[in-house]
């Protein structure tokens, strides 16, 4: 048997201890032994976005990152998102904009968009696209995603 | 993946001795993003990893007058979130900017860019083109080594059993000097270089004529590339189209690329002369002040 | 752009409700195959093969069973020995002795990444580690990747047990091409005879993978009763069942096929991968199985779409008139007969009224991954050689390429090169939505650039679509629907019940059934979904308001037949219930409604787009920026307008992808060189622009509300269209795909020397 390593970390605000092998991605950790299931897995190898979380306020690919690397980190994840019983803006702008049509890298690009607006609240359509360049979709052919964030800008600025 | 022990080091010279008792056993995690992927895939293999972000060292960076002390950790993504360093050393945050995309900046460094050693590395030309010395603690001691000379073949480089990159050290920035780096990729984003080149130049006060150039390519050769002559053959000439079309040519027919699923000898000679070109263009006018965004 | 008459006349129709499976997927909360969890679970893993093609002479298992932690292995000895049976999956039909062969390899692996093994774990990392103690001895055979080489008399023979069927006959000597397909119209002699300009090119395109995120995926439990349970990632959950039960040899109602919410599947999800091999894993260890393909083994192990070979050939009068065209297309099919030549040879002239044509199509084996579906299968390949050659015969002719398209655009009697004749269609209206638009007329200034149009044809198939639905008494209805949702298709559903039944969007709760909730439907596949399925959700409400006008008449002692419905509403002389009002009263009138339908509707219906580009190609590196892109397209009637969009502007840049950068790299053995996101290179958001869309409406007549599928349409024109622009920007026709850097910097290299 493997031997395994104790991480106590900060998941979407509440802290959280886990046992877990060196090779083990926090992609995996998330999904598998702590059931937060929303972030998906596209390639696992850093190509696609489908997992990104933010860790430390960071957007990253989940499944480059070792779990055994986030003792004591700040993560993120999709489940974290929406507060008390309301959608987070740019969740309920993706539903407003059809920015979704399978949804498998939905939540990846909600947590992109996320890192972009908390940095940059009013980002114009290249720098959304360059900044969401790390996240592949297949069906939305791009064109709603945007919209759907340029929406969640002017709703974010209408709520400060 | 196979399973590896994995340890967190503090201090350097806790690196350097865990680093030294598995020899090429162990690997050195700082952003993961080459190395998790390589694991993964079976590339690579190792007994044990040791993670080095948590060493203040390797984290820091500072820029002086003297120039930028690098830490070999630092991610990308505060490299090209500093002003002072974009100002400075523009060329640095052109292949900052486009390594990955930027989920993978937020933990790749340019350090790990360097230690991986690909033939196709986004930041090597830049810190060929800026004369970057790489600061290398080990059993023995420390050292440095002029980064022209750290790789050594695909994904091989100088560090020996129990080396650890610290710094990279650039030289000051000097009056009417600029420093790009372009590449070319198929797509916009999240691809790797066909080809790369690297350039910087220092003009005279008036900034018509070239004192001293340095360019470098990569992706064209089993290590990337110092243009040692065709650098050299641009001192003393004039900024003009027709002196970067001699450096084109020059690169051009120095490139020795092989043909893969990224392109073909022929494309890669003729792009290597395309992104000196383009590349030399960005470096002179940023060291005349000016603007250049090589995206646009 | 719906028009504002349509607007008025429904009340759902035409709106942009939020989908009802929504906040689920923005959330994370949705189910997708993957995410399915449940008490002792294990991880399932496939041994592909590494090479293209070998002899297996043996397998030897035996380390690996005694791994640690290692619960199943399973090999081609484990399964059902199976014959030659052809299984009906809705869109294409399989032999289930090469389904099975291709789930896991017999004696020969006929590509590299062919199923050879499997084997189930404690955890998916011993699964890994377990996998390279099977040993496996190859004799290496030789391999062939391109479809011409794949024809030729000596090529390396993957099965020698097919032989060429051609005509109604059958070849005497075993081969490569296991279908010759041939159509004829007219009399192509005397069409050409009456041409003054004929131009004929000939065309080549790469293999592309489908490219959906989500891997595929499934989980199976074959309990101790007997029974197997199967969660998967599919585009259909009975065909699944189908394949699966054929596979394993068992009775279909011993099988339940649970689909998950899917993670993408543009045709790729259909044929089954893992649901028999996790099945029998399950049944070896007695716990359910999950087995989840890495990228790579997607990229490697399921379906992409054929490379194809194709010369096309075209004649005109000097008025513009199209008088004959001949298209000769080789598909390969990958490792097993059955490709997609059908549809592209079918396609190949939809667009153009043409009287004199011959079409001859083969499907060819080669060492490749048995291909797939791919939105509109066999469409796109041969669009971009037959719109690449209408281009050029009316840059000869001098006449502007969208008016020679519109002067010889197929129309409502026009004959299809394979014998059907079009009811009313819509490729005029969106030429001529295409002449009026913004980008039309908008002028295309700067050096290196080009404008390029091109259109489409895609089928929308009928087959069978299941419905039931259970009225609350709160008004709402909760709708049960056999058509798994890959893009929003439980809303288009539920909005034309809505519609019909005069309740609003959101009063509809739908949901998508397993095989044993909800009677057989068909795939989501072939653009039918919210065609037929919607069609069924129709009938289902007319159903449900005929036994709502029952009730009305028990509360008010009428006769059914004098209750009216006005809005929705239940009227009889002053007294009205709204359909809510009435639900609650549902206890008291003989309990509670519910509704079912089933629908076949007969053929297909039809389907055209239109496309323009606008493109910049970088004169020293080849290349190509997408400046401007506009889909047009005949929606029939647009249900949910984003949704409809939606699949345009993803259509198109799928087919951009396809244009200029996606392919399948092979190496000298065979193997897949780029078998990765990072190098297989899908286009980024920073890829491309927005992407303008024009829906154009002209109904369906083959449903009540007009609707005619535009899932697969929007691929088509894309890579003509393109190659169309790059022709105008830079005098370079290019004539494979993709036309990536290298090969068009090549071009244009020889166009300058030359």
């Amino acid at each position: 048997m493997v031997r395994k390593t104790h991480v106590a970390t900060t998941i979407n605000g509440e802290p959280v201890e886990f046992l877990c092998e060196a090779r083990q991605s926090l992609l995996e950790v998330l999904r598998e032994t702590l059931g937060l299931t929303g972030s998906k897995e596209g390639c696992n190898n850093g190509n696609c976005g489908a997992c990104t979380v933010l860790l430390d306020g960071q957007p990253v690919d989940s499944c480059l990152v070792l779990a055994v690397e986030v003792e004591g980190a700040q993560i993120t994840t999709i489940e974290g998102l929406s507060k008390d019983s309301h959608l987070h803006p740019i969740q309920q702008c993706f539903l407003e904009d059809a920015a979704l049509q399978c949804g498998i890298c939905t939540p990846g690009f909600i947590m992109s968009a996320k890192a972009l607006l908390d940095r940059d609240p009013n980002p114009s359509e290249h720098a959304i696209r360059f900044q969401l360049a790390g996240n592949l979709c297949r069906c939305t052919g791009y064109d709603k995603i945007i919209r759907a964030v340029q929406d969640s800008a002017k709703r974010m600025a209408g709520q400060k | 993946m196979n399973d590896f022990e994995f340890q967190t080091a503090t201090t350097v010279d806790e690196a350097v001795s865990l680093l030294a008792a598995k020899g090429n056993r162990a690997r050195v995690l700082t952003g993961g993003t080459d190395l998790i992927v390589q694991l993964r895939e079976n590339l690579r293999e190792a007994d044990l990893v040791v993670d080095v972000k948590k060493i203040p060292e390797l984290m820091q960076y500072s820029l002086t007058e003297k120039g930028l002390r690098l830490g070999a950790g630092v991610p990308c993504y505060r490299i090209y979130g500093d002003e002072a360093i974009c100002k400075a050393y523009p060329g640095l945050v052109d292949s900052a900017r486009i390594i990955g995309g930027w989920q993978i900046q937020s933990r790749a460094s340019i350090g790990g860019n360097l230690c991986n050693s690909s033939p196709a590395a986004d930041s090597i030309p830049t810190l060929i083109a800026y004369d970057v010395i790489c600061h290398i603690a080990g059993p023995e001691g420390r050292r440095t080594v002029p980064v022209a000379e750290f790789c050594t073949a695909p994904g091989q480089n100088v560090l020996k059993r129990g080396e650890l990159l610290t710094e990279l050290e650039f030289p000051a920035a000097a009056r009417h000097s600029g420093g790009a780096y372009l590449r070319f990729i198929p797509r916009n984003e999240m691809d790797i270089a066909v080809v790369g080149a690297g350039a910087w130049v220092q003009l005279d006060a008036r900034g018509e004529k070239i004192e001293r150039a340095r360019l470098a390519l990569a992706a064209v050769a089993p290590t990337p590339l110092f243009l040692s002559d065709a650098s050299a053959a641009l001192a003393g000439k004039p900024a003009t189209e027709a002196t970067f079309k001699e450096a084109a040519a020059a690169a051009s027919a120095i490139a020795k690329p092989i043909n893969d699923k990224r392109g073909t000898v022929e494309y890669r000679k003729h792009l290597a002369g395309v992104l000196i070109e383009r590349s030399l263009v960005g470096a002179v006018r940023r060291a005349r002040g000016e603007k250049w965004d090589p995206h646009l | 752009m719906t028009p504002k008459s349509e607007q008025k006349k429904y009340k759902v129709i035409g709106t942009r409700p939020i989908r009802h499976d929504g906040a689920d997927k923005v959330t994370g909360r949705a189910v997708y195959g993957a995410d399915l969890r449940l008490a002792g679970i294990v991880h399932g893993k496939i041994l592909r093969s590494p090479h293209a093609h070998a002899k297996v002479k043996s397998i030897d298992t035996s380390a690996a069973e005694k791994h640690p932690g290692v619960l199943a292995v399973v090999t081609r000895a484990d399964m059902p020995n199976l014959k030659d049976k052809i299984a009906d999956l809705g869109e294409g039909s399989v032999n289930l002795a090469h389904l099975g062969a291709n789930v896991l390899a017999h004696d020969k692996v006929l590509y590299k990444g062919h199923a050879v093994a499997a084997l189930a774990a404690v955890n998916p990392h011993v699964a890994e580690e377990a996998l390279k103690l099977i040993k496996v001895d190859y004799e290496v055979l030789p391999s062939v990747t391109w479809v011409m080489d794949a024809m030729k008399d000596d090529a390396p023979l993957l099965h020698n047990d097919v032989f060429t069927k051609s005509m109604g006959k059958r070849a005497s000597k075993p081969s490569n091409v296991p279908t010759h397909i041939h159509f004829e119209k007219g009399n192509i002699e005397e069409g050409f005879k009456a041409a003054d300009v004929i131009v004929e090119r000939e065309f080549k395109t790469a293999s592309v993978h489908q490219g959906y995120i989500e891997p595929h995926v499934s989980t199976a439990l074959w309990n101790q009763d007997g029974h197997v349970t199967v969660w998967t990632s599919t585009q259909g959950a009975f065909t699944a069942r189908a394949q699966t039960a054929e596979l394993l040899q068992i009775p279909v109602s011993q099988v339940t096929v649970v689909p998950c919410e899917i993670g993408g599947g543009f045709g790729g999800k259909i044929a089954v991968y893992l649901e028999p091999v996790a099945a029998m894993l399950s049944r070896k260890c007695g716990r359910p199985v999950k087995m989840v393909m890495t990228r790579e083994d997607v990229f490697e192990g399921t379906g992409p779409t054929p490379g194809s070979f194709m010369r096309v050939k075209l004649g005109a009068t000097k008025d513009g008139k199209l008088v004959a065209g001949e298209a000769w297309l080789a598909y390969d099919a990958g490792a097993f007969p059955g490709g997609v030549i059908g549809p592209g040879a079918m396609c190949v002239f939809s667009c153009y009224e043409l009287p004199h044509a011959k079409v001859d199509g083969y499907d060819v084996l080669d060492n490749k991954p048995k291909t797939q579906a791919y939105r509109a299968p066999g469409a796109t390949q041969a669009a971009f050689a037959c719109e690449t050659v209408i281009d050029e015969l009316a840059e000869k002719l001098e006449i502007d390429p969208l008016e020679f398209r519109l002067k010889n655009a197929a129309k409502e009697g026009t004959r299809r090169v394979d014998g059907p004749v079009y009811p009313r269609v819509g490729l005029v209206e969106t030429l001529e939505a295409a002449k009026n638009s913004p980008h039309w007329k908008s002028k295309l200034e700067g050096k290196h650039r080009g404008r390029g149009i091109a259109s489409g044809y895609w089928f929308n198939i009928g087959l069978k679509s299941s419905v039931a639905a259970n009225v609350n008494n709160d008004g709402t209805v909760s709708l049960i629907e056999g058509s798994t949702d890959i893009g929003g298709t439980r809303t288009s559903i539920a909005m034309q019940f809505a519609e019909t039944l005069g309740i609003t969007a959101e009063a509809v709760h739908p949901r998508v059934g397993d095989t044993d909730s909800v009677g057989y439907t068909d795939v989501t596949g072939g653009s039918r979904t919210t065609f037929a399925t919607g069609l069924a959700a129709h009938e289902v409400a007319l159903d449900i308001q005929r036994q709502m006008r029952e009730r009305a008449a028990i509360l008010w002692e009428c006769d059914a037949s004098q209750v009216q419905v006005e809005d929705g509403a239940y009227c009889h002389k002053d007294k009205r219930l709204t359909f809510a009002e009435l639900a609650g009263q549902l206890g008291h009138t003989g309990g509670p409604v519910v509704g079912r339908a089933t629908v076949s509707p007969e053929g297909a219906s039809n389907a055209f787009g239109t496309h323009l580009v606008d493109v910049e190609v970088d004169p020293d590196t080849a290349k190509v920026t997408i400046l401007r892109y506009t889909a047009i397209q005949d929606a029939g009637r647009a249900i949910h307008p984003s949704y409809v969009e939606g699949q345009m502007q993803g259509g198109a840049v799928q087919g951009i992808g396809w244009a200029l950068n996606e392919e399948y790299v092979y190496s000298d053995q065979g193997r897949m060189e780029n078998a990765s996101y990072l190098d297989y290179r899908m286009p980024t958001a920073l890829d491309v622009p927005a992407i303008e869309t024009i829906i154009v409406e002209v109904p369906n007549p083959a449903h009540p509300y007009g609707v005619r599928g535009v899932g697969e349409t929007p691929i088509i024109a894309p890579p003509a269209a393109i190659a169309n622009a790059i022709y105008a920007a830079t005098g370079v026709r290019m004539t494979e795909l993709p036309m990536s850097p290298p090969r068009l910097w090549a071009a244009m290299t020889k166009g300058k020397q030359s």
